[in-house]
């Protein structure tokens, strides 16, 4: 077993600042305390000399522009598992430590992904890509893991041997003990793990007690850690509440693209793919809008799920303001990956006809691409109709037109020769679209080939149909 | 005239970077047969260009402009290739689709509006999923013109474009013209450009009565 610790310091900001991009200096802070204190600052605010701990109104008065929101716990817990989703893509034991990290089992996935360092620069670069900050060690033990992640980023320990060398080594407050027992061990004089280690474990258990005890087991891998797995959910339901309103479809597109890369996490992690997804907006007085986003197959890359929710969002019409976004995918099915002949030349961009048709449809809409069908009626207008073509109507021997035109128009001047016909058309009478006509093929001044006819018993007042183009 | 050459001559000759204007030695390029004898005789490759543009260039409609291309395009349909239409002027009308071999399952028609049409006509010949895409432009400019060219060539398709014959003048990018025009009641098929071919004064072609 080899255990990997991710920690995510800045999850609680990244949490609480999950639908509008942070801005200038920010802080994040702490509900629990009485007092309100800044619990966390971005760089700029750091800057500008704002410090954990600080009070709030201490800090407004460094930087009265400072952005600041309270913790969100709720948010916090959901990040933590879509970052479990994302991670359950490397490795099948995945466990979280909450509040902000999460353990993976990942000495069996080695094989598959080429080592320890290709791995870890898989974790590292996609994390970053998510714009997630994060801390990393990897032990035989998962509490040692979790220890190094704090202390010593990107510490490899993968020998039992190794790992207690480097635990003797480490100052008490880096341990993960409780602060009270580090601070009473300290005051009997303790300054490394390696002298607590050498105490007579009743009198360790007398002086930090059961608990404290069992933890440095677990850190040296002498007791068992209990690590629940994590699965994945069955479906994805997630929300995006923002602090004030946002106007039209541009300012959107950032929670958009975050609810769509996790909903991308969510599939990696199962290995499904999603056919269908609805986007709500709230609005402060009228309904909700509703954007269904359908697809012809199973899809889970996260840039073309959020391609088509952003053009399928940018063609709805917002009636006021969003005040949320809630993103809704009940069926999750399974995801097949398209088949390709291996030795079958790869043109272009390689695309199927599903992709390209999703690709048409979410920028032109659904009516803008249609096939065209056969129907057996001699009507010329009803001979054919928008639809899949089904094959079982056979054409008809007459010549037809190519060109059809929607509505029949005069044709002016007359024609200058009739070169077929009168084919008589005459029809539908108990269908109410009574049609009686005689049709001709004629040829124009300009010396077109036009489908014209006569009402029937007429000689003049030809009426243009289509061209014979 | 070989008998004259010298062997060093003939040698220097047969370098790959020289080329003669000879009769047998055509450039290659890869076609479509258009499905009109006299036509494909006149083209080179013997058809309506792979991985290009092709410009139709006609002045009324119903002259026969779309008779010119249906026989490939059917060809394809029934080879269960995707053929595409961008904006059609008019309906297409089904029987007479059916009537000349086009199987309507794989063809496809798009509505939109004259910039829509552009972007769809160049995914459709970039996807590398359509075998011809046949579009209709009132108004198009060059830069268009040259990303269809381009799109045609990343997606090995063949692409058609209909246009007024008053863009005849115009420069294009396309590597075949024709224009279709009419007079003395019959339509004449002039080729204007074409790639890989050096003279473009034959005779016209007579087609239809």
């Amino acid at each position: 077993m080899l255990w990997a610790c991710l920690r995510f310091p800045g999850l609680a900001f990244s949490a609480a600042f999950a639908a509008t991009p942070e801005a200038g200096p920010s802080a994040l802070l702490d509900h629990k305390a009485r007092q309100r204190l800044i619990a966390m600052a971005n760089d700029e605010a750091v800057g500008l000399g704002i410090r954990r701990g600080q009070s709030l109104a201490a800090a407004r008065a460094l930087c009265p522009a400072l952005e600041v929101k309270p913790r969100d716990t709720d948010a916090e817990a959901r990040l933590l598992g879509e970052l479990a989703a994302w991670c359950y893509q490397f490795s099948g034991h995945v466990s979280l430590v909450p509040p902000h990290a999460i353990l993976m089992e990942v000495g069996a996935s080695l094989r598959l992904f080429d080592g320890w360092p290709v791995l870890a620069e898989r974790l590292r670069q996609g994390l970053l890509e998510q714009g997630h900050a994060h801390t990393l060690a990897v032990t035989p033990f998962a509490a040692a893991s979790w220890v190094f992640a704090a202390s010593a980023d990107g510490m490899v320990l993968p020998e039992r041997e190794g790992v207690r060398r480097m635990l003797e080594a480490l100052p008490l407050k880096q341990s993960g003990l409780p602060t009270a027992t580090v601070s009473s061990l300290q005051a009997m004089g303790f300054r490394r793990l390696e002298d607590v280690f050498r105490l007579p474990r009743p009198e360790l258990t007398r002086r930090i007690g059961r608990e404290g005890v069992n933890w440095l087991d677990r850190i040296r891998g002498q007791a068992a850690d209990a690590l629940p797995a994590w699965h994945p959910p069955a479906n994805f339901q997630q929300k995006i509440e923002f602090d004030g309103e946002l106007d039209g479809s541009q300012p959107l597109l950032f929670p958009l693209r975050r609810l769509t890369r996790s909903l991308a996490n969510l599939l990696a992690a199962r290995d499904g793919g999603v056919q269908r997804f609805t986007l709500t907006l709230e609005h402060a007085r009228d309904e909700a809008t509703r954007v269904v986003v359908a697809m012809a197959t199973p899809q889970r890359d996260a840039e073309r799920l959020f391609e088509l929710a952003r053009t399928r969002l940018e063609r709805t019409s917002l009636p006021a303001p969003a005040r949320a976004i809630e993103l809704d995918a009940e069926e999750l099915p399974i995801f097949r990956p398209p088949l390709r002949d291996l030795f079958e030349p790869v043109r272009g961009d390689g695309l199927d006809w599903p992709t390209l048709d999703e690709r048409l449809r979410a920028r032109l809409g659904d009516a803008a691409l249609r096939q065209i069908a056969l129907v057996a009626d001699h009507r010329p207008e009803r001979a054919w109709r928008h639809g899949t073509p089904t094959g079982t109507v056979s054409p008809l021997r007459a010549r037809r037109p190519l060109w059809l035109l929607p509505r029949p128009l005069p044709l002016r001047p007359n024609p200058t020769a009739v070169l077929a016909g009168p084919e008589r058309i005459e029809s539908g009478w108990w269908d109410g679209g009574d049609t009686r006509r005689d049709y001709y093929i004629v040829r124009t001044v300009e010396g077109q080939q036009a489908w014209a006819y006569l009402p029937v018993g007429t000689l003049d007042g030809w009426m243009l149909h289509g061209w014979f183009a | 005239m070989n008998a004259i050459v010298s062997p060093n001559l003939a040698q220097v000759l047969d370098h790959p970077g020289i080329w003669r204007r000879s009769a047998d030695r055509q450039p290659r390029v890869r076609a479509l047969s258009t499905g009109w004898t006299s036509l494909d005789a006149k083209l080179p490759g013997g058809g309506w260009p792979q991985g290009a543009l092709s410009e139709i260039l006609f002045e009324h409609d119903g002259l026969g402009e779309l008779d010119l291309v249906m026989p490939a395009l059917a060809a394809l349909t029934q080879e269960h290739r995707r053929v595409i239409f961008v904006a059609p002027p008019y309906v297409p009308y089904a029987p007479a689709l059916a009537a000349a071999g086009v199987d309507l399952r794989f063809l496809h028609e798009i509505k939109a509006g004259s910039t829509e049409a552009a972007w769809s006509m160049e995914q459709c010949l970039r996807s590398g999923c359509c075998g011809a895409v046949v579009g209709w432009f009132q108004d198009i400019d060059y830069r268009s013109l040259r990303r269809l060219q381009l799109a045609a060539e990343t997606g090995d398709a063949c692409a058609m474009i209909f246009r007024s014959a008053t863009h005849a003048a115009q420069n294009s990018p396309a590597a075949l013209r024709l224009k279709v025009s009419n007079s003395d009641e019959a339509t004449y098929v002039d080729v204007l450009k074409s790639r890989g071919l050096l003279t473009t004064t034959a005779p016209l072609l007579r087609m239809r009565a």
